[in-house]
Order: structure tokens, then C-alpha cells, then sequence
């Protein structure tokens, strides 16, 4: 049994230790929000949170966040220590919805999880952080405008 | 705007009160049986509507897919404008995929523009330019959506709509139509200060005989279309309950991981699956005629096992084919061919050899894969002799109709569940057909929904590739540096006619194409030939400039004297890229421009070339006279996409054959553009006035030159093969200053 919280729910669930976490959250607990976009940890769409730090769910085993506390898109608003208002989205959800950073819209989960990541440890990041920490790929192009919201947080 | 007399505006009462505004470009009688078998309340539907409530709220139908590129948002835009309704108080919805709403419009605008292109091409009558087969037509594609469904369309049934609702309120207070005015979603009669709202006269309005010719807004009357309106899908793609096709998920569903025929073409010949058959979650493995899927309870399940099964395939003829032999194959051809016409203008060939000077020069592209970020998948749900379908798909009543036939069942027995794509690009249009049909013949192995997913490294090599190309030019040169003749022969297929063809005045052309057809499958891919001809005409050009002792700018602007969007375009591209000021040291600017899918684009590309010999793209200006822009901040999101997409393919991308198959697996092999290598892009979109313009294709193609015309100034390197990742520009000949 694999034990852990997703959003702060508990959940236990019988599957293999080596599944990875993508595809626990997708197709065992329906929780569709987070993405599968190359399956060995390139792109940066199935990004989560575990305990707070951006990972890549679809090469991490389930074992590894026993009893550890994840977080994906559909909780990261209720999960934000840093930018939580009640009520309304995160600061980077709402900075993508101010700039229209989503085009196809497909990778923005992954975005926003590892730039809410990115922000909370480094509220103030330099452009050559923004590159170093945020490599997900847009196949829509929608970096530009990535870039402008987050200086846009980092600013406020 | 004028309206045709073929078209027929519709309307008719909805159950529980309000109208229904639609407009059908085929003859109306299917249509009034349409309207018929709505009032009765069953889901029928016409090509495009729009739906007014008792509450007053509006409901726009599109039946165009969102993949990205806004066209939900300006579309409804388009509808809401003319109506004058409150766009607070309008929804969007994606039509259902039935033939009532197939996007006829499309196929005449493009026949009427281009001629037909090779994606439409089965479905119509192309030597009478006659549209045949509609009804199993509902593409998105083309960068068609907004130009012809939307100005044919939307506008035309929000115009009616509201005519329509001033004639019932006129009628009602008595007052002449002509006194009585509109605005957020309100009939006002001034005079009398009477005022009633659309929701209110709809009903009324439903008995009313539809204006056969509604006048549409002038530009100057817009309230919505022209603003920069947040997109719908947005708020719904921030916090992961954005619905794709992936996402479709039951309790009893089931998983399918499948490998296929490495070598296209090639048929399965054994399969040993016991040890995948042991493994936990798996149901089945189906043995179909190309490929073999696992059939499991999770996808992951299903595809660790997929890794236990043995299989083997028909050997081919194609077994050992790399590139290197498809690319001597168009050597041969181009040299024992003269091909087929594209186009000729004067002598080419006598100017050629009378000319003062000639330059010669061969440029190659490579195969793309499209690589959306949604993988390819499918599921299906056979069940009691109907099929449900969900799919992230460019032509939802394509894939209706191919579920059908691979399933044996009626076209009106099978529904497609509309869905937002994670990307489309051209992967998702109809006829590249692979995903589908092995999802429905697995699903036809179950009763229960299953869903069949191609892994990225599927997708990588089970993809409808852009054709690689290879182009020869040759061009002559009189002593004054003009060019008296232009020779182009390049490798097909041809794809969207016109592409090859240059804008620049010279009086001898001669462009022909031979046969360039492979074992390798090919398909549209964003901005379809554009993006390989457009580096090739735009690079040459630039070559020929330099040659004749002229800078590119002018030498372009002096040949496009009868083309002034053209000029446009570049001037204000160059201007606001700071062409011919000072740059940073080590910096060029490199241009191009190309006219696409009836919008013109000019793009600038600083670049400089970093320590290693890589050149890096610092920056990208674009100009694009696209006519006017329905909502300019999508527009410029577009083009943003657009350059970033064309980047990618100029830097990175290539699909190599070896052996026969695709040598690439994934990202790590086929890099793509990230944050750390996109360029800042600055858009600025010219508003001449004219037709609308495409804009989710027409910023792709220029970008590759653009970038390698820039190279050029800074290493004295002509890139005349992509990507540019394959060259070395560590040996620096600068002509920077030059």
C-alpha cells in the first residue's frame, strides 16, 4: 500500500511501489490535471509538488513520497503559504490569467507548479534563474509571456 | 460585405423560450429539417449559431477546435459584436460533431483564395473547385477559422440575429425599425426612451423570417471585435480543470499501450506475450495486422508490459533506407527531371545563360515530427450498437466518421465528445489516421471504454512528418547587380500551392517540382510548405543581395516595388529592429519575409554567436499585415507562437530515417526552444484594412531565415541545410561591418 497526501487528503491505495506518480495520480485517482508529456522527466508537464519542491511525477516512484505531502494544480491555491489569499488563486495562476500566458494550455500545469516552486524559494529570481530553474517545454511558444508574469510576481 | 444569395439565415424557438440564430452555406432544406427536429428537442444543430435565453444570456456555438489558438474566444467576439450584445453575458460553446455543423466556409474560402489544399483535397471536387462532400468536413486548420467562419459565419448570424430582434421590438412599440437602436444586449427606441431586453423579445423573435441579406458592422461600429478580450479557456487552463482528450477517465476503463510497425508500411509477424500476460492489471493482448497492443488497467501497466512482449515484422525494401539515400533519391530525381510546373514567367532558362553572372545553390530541410505536448490517444467506447469517441482532434466529424467505418456502425451511431488539444499543429487533422484507427479496433475487442496512448517515443516516430525537401536554385545577374532570372527546382509534394513562389520582381522565373515522395509519411505541419520554402526563396534572395553589393533591406524593397504590404511590413520590422543603427558588438540582424495563408510577415533576428560557436537568437521583431486583427493580444500571442515554433524547427529540429524508422525518441533527441533559449520577440501587427489575414501559421515560416541570413553577416557561413544546430560556426570569419 502506498501511503501519502494529495492536497491534504490522505490517500491509500494498492498499487506497485515503483509506479510512478504520474500515472498514480492520473489513472488510479482520476486526477487529471496534472500532464504526461514525454514519460522520462524532459518536458516538465507532469510537474508536482512533493512537500512543497517541484518534481517531475512521471519518473518518480510512488514509494518515494510515502507519506510525504503532494501537491498538484488543482490544490496548489489552497496549498500556497507565500501568495495564499482565501478565496483566490495563486499568484501565478492568477499572473497567467493578467499576462494570457496559456495558449493550447496543455504544459501550464507543469509551468505554473514549477514556477510557484521556483517563487517560493527565490522570490526575486534573475533572468538566468527563471532559464536555469524553468526548462519545461511549451511546444505553443508561450515563454515570452512565462517570463513577463513572473517578473510580474517578482516585482509586486 | 457582401453576403452570397447561396446562403440561408435560419432561426427558430428553443424549448423553454429564446431563438436560435443559424446560417447554413448548403441548401436549406436539410436545414429546416434541422430547425424542425430541434423544436421537437432533439439535438440538431446548423453550421454555426447562436443561441439568446429569456435571461438574456448568449450562447455562441464554434465549430472550430481550440487548440491554442484563441479562435473560441474571437470567434464568439465576432458574433457578439455584430449582435451587439453585453459580452458578459456570452458563453461559448464547442459545437457537436454532426454534419449540420460542418465548416463548409473553409473549403470555400480557400478555394476561392488558394485552391484546394491537399488536406481538403479528398473532400472535394477539385477540378470543378466544387465543393462535393461537406458534410464530413469540420477542420480547424489552414489558419482558416477566424477568416472564413468567423467573417462568413458568426458575423453574419449575430447580424441577423440582431436585425431580427430590432424588427420584433419595432413591431411591438409601433415605431419604424430605423428609430430603434442596440447596445449590450438591449432593443432602445430613443424617442419614446422605450427599451427591452434580447432575452425578452427573443421568443418573439424565433417566428420571425430571417433578413436574407444582413448588414454587417463597418470597423468603425465595432464594440468587441478590435479589443484585446481575455480568452475564455484561460482561467480553466490554470488550475488543471481544462478537459483534453487524455483526460477522460471512467472507473472500468481500460488502458492500451501499443508498439508499432517500426518500418512504416510493414506488417506484424509474431507475437510472444506470455510474460506480459503474467504481469499485474493486464487484461488482453490484440494482435492487430501492423502492431500489438497490452491491454491493461493503468497506462503505465500497460506499457511495462508492452516492454516483455516479443515481436517481430515483415521485413522491407525500406529496411536499410537512411536520409543520406532519400537524399541522394531527390538528387537523382532533380537531376534527371525537369518536373512539373509551378510556375513560369518569361525565359529563366535563356536569361540564365545570357546572364553577366550566376549563382548556383543547393538547400536542404530534414523531416519534422509535429510533437504536440498532448500525446496522441484515443478512446473508444463500443458498446449496445453505438461508439462514443474522445479524442483531441483538429476535425471532430472526421474522426466521427472514421470511428464509424473502422467500427462498422452508422456515422449518426458514433458521438464525438468534444475536448481543448494539447496542441495540433497539423498532427491532429484528418487522415493521419493512426491513433484512431487502432484505438477503435482495440476498443472493438471490449465493451468497456479503452484508451489507447501513443508514449512520446510513439509519437516521435508514428507521426505524418513535414516532407523533408531539397531546392536548387540557380539565378542570373545583369552587370548592374539586378537579377534577370530566377530557377528553382525542388523535391514535393506540393502541399499548399503557391509556397515556393517570391513576390520580388524578376522578369524570368522557372519553378518546377519533381516527385519527392518516400516510404515516409507526410503531412501538414504548421504553416505546411511555407515553412520549408520560405527558407529556401528567402535565403537565396539574401544570397543574391549580397552578390550584387547590396544590403538585404533595400535590395528586398527594390524588388517589391508592386508589392507595397510587402514593403510594409519589412519596414516596419527593420525600423523597430533598429536596422542600420548601431547593434551590441558581435550582433546581426538577418530578415525575411513571406505572404501565408493571406497575411503578410516580415521578421527581423538579432543573433550574435556565443563562445562555442552557437549562435544565439537574442531577439525576434515581427511585422504581420494580417488586414486588421479581430482581438490583438491573441494575434500577437500567435505570432509569438509562431516564431518560437519556426525556431525550434530552424535550430533543432530533425526526424532522421535509419533503417528504414525514425532515429529520434523524444525531447532529449528532438530539442525544443525552452525559456533559456527563447528570444525576446517584439509584434507588431500592421492594420492595412485589408481581407483578413491567417495568424496562427503565417509568423512560422520567415523565422529560419531570418536567423541564418543574420548568421551569415556574422561568419560568412550561408546555412543552406537545416538545423542549425548541425553547423559549426566556431571559426569565426566575420563580414559584421561589411
Amino acid at each position: 500500500m502506498a501511503n501519502f497526501k494529495v492536497n491534504g487528503e490522505e490517500h491509500s491505495i494498492d498499487v506497485e511501489p515503483e509506479m510512478p506518480l504520474l500515472w498514480v495520480l492520473r489513472d488510479e485517482l482520476g486526477m487529471t490535471g496534472t500532464k504526461f508529456g514525454c514519460g522520462i522527466a524532459s518536458c516538465g508537464a507532469c510537474t508536482v509538488h512533493v512537500n512543497g519542491n517541484a518534481v517531475r511525477s512521471c519518473v518518480l516512484p510512488v514509494s518515494a513520497v510515502e507519506g510525504q505531502e503532494v501537491t498538484t494544480i488543482e490544490g496548489l491555491a489552497e496549498s500556497s503559504v507565500a501568495y495564499y489569499e482565501p478565496g483566490a488563486l495563486n499568484a501565478v495562476q492568477q499572473a497567467w490569467i493578467d499576462y494570457q500566458v496559456p495558449q493550447c494550455g496543455y504544459c501550464q500545469s507543469g509551468m505554473i507548479m514549477a514556477v510557484s516552486s521556483l517563487l517560493t524559494a527565490n522570490p526575486n529570481p534573475t533572468d538566468a534563474e527563471i532559464d536555469a530553474s524553468i526548462n519545461n517545454v511549451c511546444r505553443c511558444g508561450s515563454y515570452p509571456r512565462v517570463r513577463k508574469a513572473i517578473r510580474s510576481i517578482a516585482s509586486a | 460585405m457582401k453576403i452570397s444569395r447561396r446562403r440561408f439565415i435560419l432561426s427558430s424557438a428553443v424549448a423553454g423560450g429564446g431563438v436560435l440564430i443559424g446560417y447554413a452555406a448548403t441548401r436549406p432544406s436539410r436545414h429546416r429539417v434541422a430547425n424542425d427536429t430541434l423544436a421537437q428537442g432533439e439535438e440538431r444543430f446548423l453550421t454555426s449559431f447562436l443561441k439568446i435565453e429569456p435571461d438574456n444570456k448568449v450562447t455562441v456555438y464554434v465549430s472550430h477546435s481550440e487548440m491554442g489558438q484563441g479562435s473560441h474566444t474571437a470567434l464568439a467576439m465576432m458574433a457578439a459584436d455584430e449582435l451587439d450584445a453585453a459580452w458578459e453575458d456570452v458563453k461559448v460553446e464547442q459545437a457537436p460533431a454532426t454534419d449540420l455543423y460542418a465548416t463548409g466556409d473553409m473549403a470555400v474560402g480557400f478555394a476561392a483564395e488558394f485552391g484546394v489544399p491537399s488536406f481538403l483535397m479528398p473532400l472535394i471536387e477539385a477540378s470543378a473547385m466544387k465543393i462535393a462532400q461537406v458534410g464530413n468536413l469540420q477542420t480547424t486548420g489552414g489558419s482558416a477559422s477566424i477568416r472564413f467562419t468567423g467573417q462568413m459565419g458568426m458575423r453574419v448570424a449575430g447580424a441577423a440575429a440582431r436585425q431580427m430582434l430590432i424588427q420584433c421590438a419595432s413591431e411591438q412599440w409601433d415605431v419604424s425599425a430605423s428609430e430603434c437602436t442596440t447596445a449590450l444586449g438591449y432593443v432602445q427606441h430613443n424617442a419614446s426612451g422605450q427599451s427591452l431586453s434580447y432575452g425578452e423579445l427573443a421568443e418573439a423573435a424565433a417566428a420571425l423570417e430571417p433578413p436574407a441579406e444582413p448588414v454587417l458592422k463597418d470597423r468603425s461600429q465595432f464594440n468587441i471585435m478590435g479589443k484585446a478580450i481575455s480568452r475564455v479557456d484561460i482561467p480553466a487552463k490554470v488550475d488543471g480543470s481544462a478537459f483534453y482528450g487524455l483526460d477522460y477517465k471512467t472507473d472500468d476503463m481500460l488502458f492500451a499501450a501499443i508498439r508499432l510497425a517500426p518500418v512504416f508500411g510493414t506488417k506484424l509477424l509474431s507475437v510472444d506475450a506470455s510474460e506480459a500476460l503474467q504481469r499485474r492489471g493486464v487484461q488482453r493482448v490484440i494482435e492487430l495486422e501492423d502492431s500489438v497492443a497490452v491491454v491493461a488497467d493503468n497506462y503505465w501497466r500497460a506499457k511495462e508490459a508492452l516492454k516483455l512482449v516479443k515481436t517481430e515484422f515483415e521485413s522491407s525494401e525500406n529496411d536499410a533506407i537512411s536520409s543520406a539515400d532519400l537524399a541522394a533519391r531527390f538528387d537523382a530525381e532533380l537531376a534527371s527531371s525537369d518536373g512539373s510546373e509551378d510556375f513560369e514567367l518569361g525565359d529563366a532558362g535563356g536569361n540564365l545563360e545570357l546572364a553577366e553572372d550566376q549563382m548556383e545553390a543547393s538547400y536542404r530541410v530534414p523531416y519534422l515530427a509535429h510533437a504536440p505536448m498532448e500525446p496522441m490517444n484515443c478512446t473508444v467506447h463500443l458498446h449496445d450498437g453505438i461508439g462514443e469517441v474522445w479524442t483531441s482532434t483538429q476535425d471532430p466529424l472526421a474522426v466521427r466518421g472514421r470511428v464509424a467505418s473502422v467500427a462498422g456502425l452508422g456515422e449518426n451511431d458514433v458521438t464525438h465528445h468534444p475536448s481543448y488539444l494539447g496542441g495540433g499543429f497539423g498532427r491532429r487533422l484528418p487522415f493521419n489516421w493512426n491513433v484512431i484507427d487502432h484505438a477503435t479496433k482495440i476498443a472493438m475487442e471490449f465493451d468497456v471504454p479503452v484508451k489507447t496512448v501513443f508514449s512520446r517515443e510513439d509519437d516521435m516516430q508514428q507521426d505524418y512528418y513535414r516532407p523533408a525537401v531539397t531546392s536548387n536554385f540557380k539565378a542570373g545577374l545583369d552587370s548592374n547587380g539586378k537579377v534577370v532570372a530566377w530557377q528553382n527546382r525542388y523535391t514535393g509534394p506540393v502541399q499548399t500551392p503557391g509556397a515556393a513562389h517570391i513576390p520580388y520582381d524578376i522578369a524570368n522565373q522557372s519553378i518546377r517540382y519533381v516527385d519527392g515522395n518516400t516510404h515516409v509519411p507526410v503531412a501538414a505541419w504548421r504553416s505546411v510548405d511555407h515553412s520549408q520554402q520560405t527558407f529556401f526563396t528567402e535565403s537565396f534572395i539574401d544570397e543574391l543581395a549580397h552578390r550584387a553589393g547590396t544590403n538585404p533591406f533595400q535590395f528586398r524593397m527594390e524588388l517589391l516595388h508592386e508589392h507595397p504590404r510587402h514593403q510594409e511590413v519589412l519596414r516596419v520590422a527593420a525600423e523597430a529592429a533598429g536596422y542600420g543603427r548601431n547593434l551590441p558588438p558581435g550582433h546581426a540582424l538577418g530578415l525575411a519575409v513571406q505572404e501565408s495563408f493571406g497575411s503578410i510577415c516580415a521578421e527581423v533576428a538579432e543573433v550574435s554567436i556565443d563562445a562555442n560557436g552557437r549562435p544565439v537568437v537574442h531577439k525576434v521583431t515581427a511585422a504581420i499585415d494580417c488586414g486588421w486583427a479581430v482581438n490583438p493580444d491573441t494575434a500577437e500571442a500567435q505570432i509569438e507562437s509562431g516564431i518560437i515554433f519556426g525556431l525550434t524547427a530552424a535550430m533543432y529540429g530533425e526526424i532522421t530515417i535509419e533503417n528504414g524508422r525514425v532515429a529520434q525518441n523524444n525531447f532529449p533527441d528532438y530539442q525544443m526552444v525552452r525559456m533559456a533559449t527563447a528570444p525576446e520577440i517584439d509584434v507588431h501587427i500592421v492594420e492595412s484594412g485589408e481581407s483578413l489575414g491567417g495568424l496562427g501559421e503565417p509568423a512560422t515560416p520567415p523565422v529560419a531565415a531570418a536567423v541564418t541570413n543574420a548568421i551569415y553577416i556574422l561568419t560568412g557561413q550561408r546555412v543552406r541545410e537545416l538545423p542549425i544546430s548541425k553547423h559549426d560556426f566556431s571559426q569565426d570569419s566575420s563580414l559584421a561591418g561589411v
